[in-house]
């Protein structure tokens, strides 16, 4: 239980696998056909619009609640297992914790819960404190603690005993700019010692800058499944350009495809340090240029293309304003 | 199916609870004031009237009944105001969710909550009724035909009443639930009342009646079996002045010792409803 993913995970490759997993409440179909693959040692962004299923999803993982139809595995054994749930730990999006207890007293009770030995107590709840900065409040009260102190104190929780996999469900929805750089340590950190981290967000830049791979639900169903690397490895350039719009588009046809996006002509595939050309050309053949934007698609544009919700009309504002280049 | 090592868990989880949310020390200053108080009370009708005779004896075996069926009030009550609120507003809460996710099946979990309150209750009941019978005895030499069972009678119908509450509080809100299992608590007393009334009156549709209510709630089964240990025998409720006195016996605040199929079923039915609160627990969406 606590050998992290080196030891219990040399078995399985594959952290949740869920094949077609359904649930139904009455007539309400939260999840319509859930399929996915999260592989081991990888921090896993589970994205989605309000209502798209995400913590119905996280609750059919941890056995909270049982599927419609469909089937699933965790940590090698089937969805709700007991044995597997001793190597999860889970930050629920609703956390709360004995009032009447210290969060020394909480961390040993899930201690106990996950059937730790008892000589590892003391120093996994050490470790807890320590890593959440909770050291200082360890023998408070949790009824005294801010929502934020207690958000800290659930990831302790989560993260008693070396689980394998970790499920956080939104656990920077209490804090500070502060807590949520620290929480991104920490999941770095989860992930450089190989444990699964199954993070359920609707904090795009949040998912885009600690996830190795990220699934997008809506309606139930996972809509897109990628890479974090290959979304930040696609290349291209925003141009806002008046001039001969025949000459235009012939000179930026010869960098890469290219195509209108409202008053922005966009060039896909084109390198970066190809750009100066392309506007010396564009400028050569009497454009005039109003400016310059890497088309890096973000996390967000993708989200939103996906979900069908049209690009806001302006165009990518603040870059433009930064970093473009004036004609 | 379920382990005892979790069940245990959350029963101590319970004991702290009860224990740090001032629970026990409650019960435990509220015992000794009562159990003061009555020692002052009787110490002063034994002073007025030595308690010799059967009337005094009647006297005094019949304020115990009171005294008996108020605590009987106290001890349902306790129990379904601790045991209502044990599941349902720690799945709303969310408090259950950290909890559940860990190796811990949902039986455990209502078990465990169950065990731990049944002790809490269990201990209630003895302490303070066998204190309560011992203050009487003290102040009046009065010792009822059977002093050992009352608390016993007791204790069975606060488990009673707790498995009850605990069931509806795996799906019903803890203040409509609380309130339910006190109406039925409160219906199952006067139907015990009819069912005696049946009994004195050879009425074939009231004594159904209490069977039936007895069958589905057999809390008054308990108190009846409290009542019965602490009424007097019949030579001093006939010297006492009770003409009739198998008719006493079915008075509201008599009984008498029930039998073994009762005591069984009062078993099998906290275990049947314990089984049905599992059930739901376990259909229940979190």
């Amino acid at each position: 239980m606590t050998g992290g993913a080196a030891s219990a995970g040399a078995v399985e490759a594959t952290a949740i696998e869920t094949r077609e997993l359904r649930k139904e409440f009455g007539r309400i179909v939260a999840l319509a056909g859930l399929t996915m693959t999260v592989p081991r040692g990888e921090v896993f962004g589970f994205l989605g619009p309000n209502g798209a299923g995400k913590t119905t999803a996280v609750k059919l993982l941890l056995g909270l609640s049982r599927p419609t139809s469909g089937a699933g595995h965790v940590l090698g054994g089937p969805l709700g297992d007991v044995a597997a749930r001793r190597r999860v730990g889970y930050l629920p999006e609703l956390f709360r914790y004995q009032g009447w207890m210290t969060a020394r007293e909480v961390l040993a009770l899930h201690c106990e819960l996950a059937r730790l030995p008892r000589t590892e107590w003391a120093p996994e709840i050490d470790a807890a404190l320590e890593l959440v900065d909770l050291v200082d409040r360890a023998d408070g009260r949790t009824q005294t603690f801010s929502k934020g102190m207690q958000q800290r104190l659930g990831l302790a929780v989560a993260l008693l005993g070396r689980p394998d996999l970790v499920v956080l469900d939104e656990p920077t929805s209490a804090l500070d700019p502060v807590g949520r750089q620290d929480v991104r340590r920490l999941i770095g950190s989860l992930r450089d010692r190989g444990t699964t981290v199954f993070l359920n967000s609707h904090l795009l830049t949040e998912v885009e800058r600690v996830c190795d791979r990220v699934a997008i639900v809506d309606h139930g169903r996972v809509v897109a499944e990628l890479r974090m690397d290959e979304l930040t490895q696609e290349r291209g350039v925003r141009l806002r350009v008046t001039g001969p719009d025949g000459a235009v588009r012939e000179v930026a046809a010869g960098y890469g495809p290219t195509r209108a996006d409202g008053d922005w002509l966009v060039v896909d595939g084109i390198a970066d340090a190809d750009v100066p050309q392309l506007v010396a050309a564009l400028v050569a053949r009497g454009g005039a240029i109003h400016a310059v934007v890497p088309a890096h698609q973000s996390l967000e544009e993708r989200f939103m293309s996906l979900l069908g919700v049209a690009p806001e009309e302006e165009g990518p504002e603040p870059a433009s304003t930064g970093r473009g280049t004036g004609a | 199916m379920s382990g005892i090592g979790p069940i245990v868990i959350v029963a101590r989880l319970t004991l702290r609870e009860a224990f740090r949310r001032r629970l026990l020390w409650a019960l435990a200053g509220l015992t000794a004031l009562i159990v003061v108080l009555t020692w002052w009370g009787f110490s002063r009708v034994a002073e007025a009237s030595p308690i010799t005779g059967p009337v005094q004896m009647l006297g005094v075996s019949q304020v115990m009944v009171m005294l008996a069926f108020m605590f009987s009030f106290v001890l349902a009550m306790t129990a379904v105001f601790a045991g209502s609120p044990a599941i349902g507003p720690e799945i709303e809460s969310g408090l259950l969710l950290a909890i559940l996710a860990r190796p811990i099946r949902r039986s455990e979990v209502l078990l465990g909550r169950w065990l731990g309150l049944a002790v809490v209750l269990v201990a209630y009941a003895l302490v303070a009724g066998y204190l309560e019978i011992a203050a009487v005895a003290l102040a009046t030499g009065y010792v009822p035909t059977d002093p050992l069972t009352p608390p016993i009678y007791l204790a069975g119908e606060a488990l009673i009443l707790l498995t009850l509450a605990i069931v509806l509080s795996t799906r019903i809100a803890s203040v409509a639930g609380g309130a339910m299992a006190v109406v039925a608590y409160g219906l199952a007393w006067m139907a015990g009342v009819l069912g005696g009334v049946g009994e004195a009156f050879n009425s074939d549709v009231l004594r159904g009646a209490g069977f039936v209510a007895r069958l589905i709630l057999p809390s008054d089964v308990m108190w009846r079996g409290c009542a019965g240990a602490l009424t007097p025998t019949e030579d001093i409720l006939t010297a006492g002045g009770m003409a009739n006195a198998s008719l006493y016996k079915f008075s509201p605040f008599s009984g008498t010792t029930p039998s073994l199929e009762w005591l069984l079923w009062c078993a099998v039915w906290i275990v049947g409803a314990l089984a049905i609160g599992i059930l739901l627990l376990r259909r229940r969406e979190l």
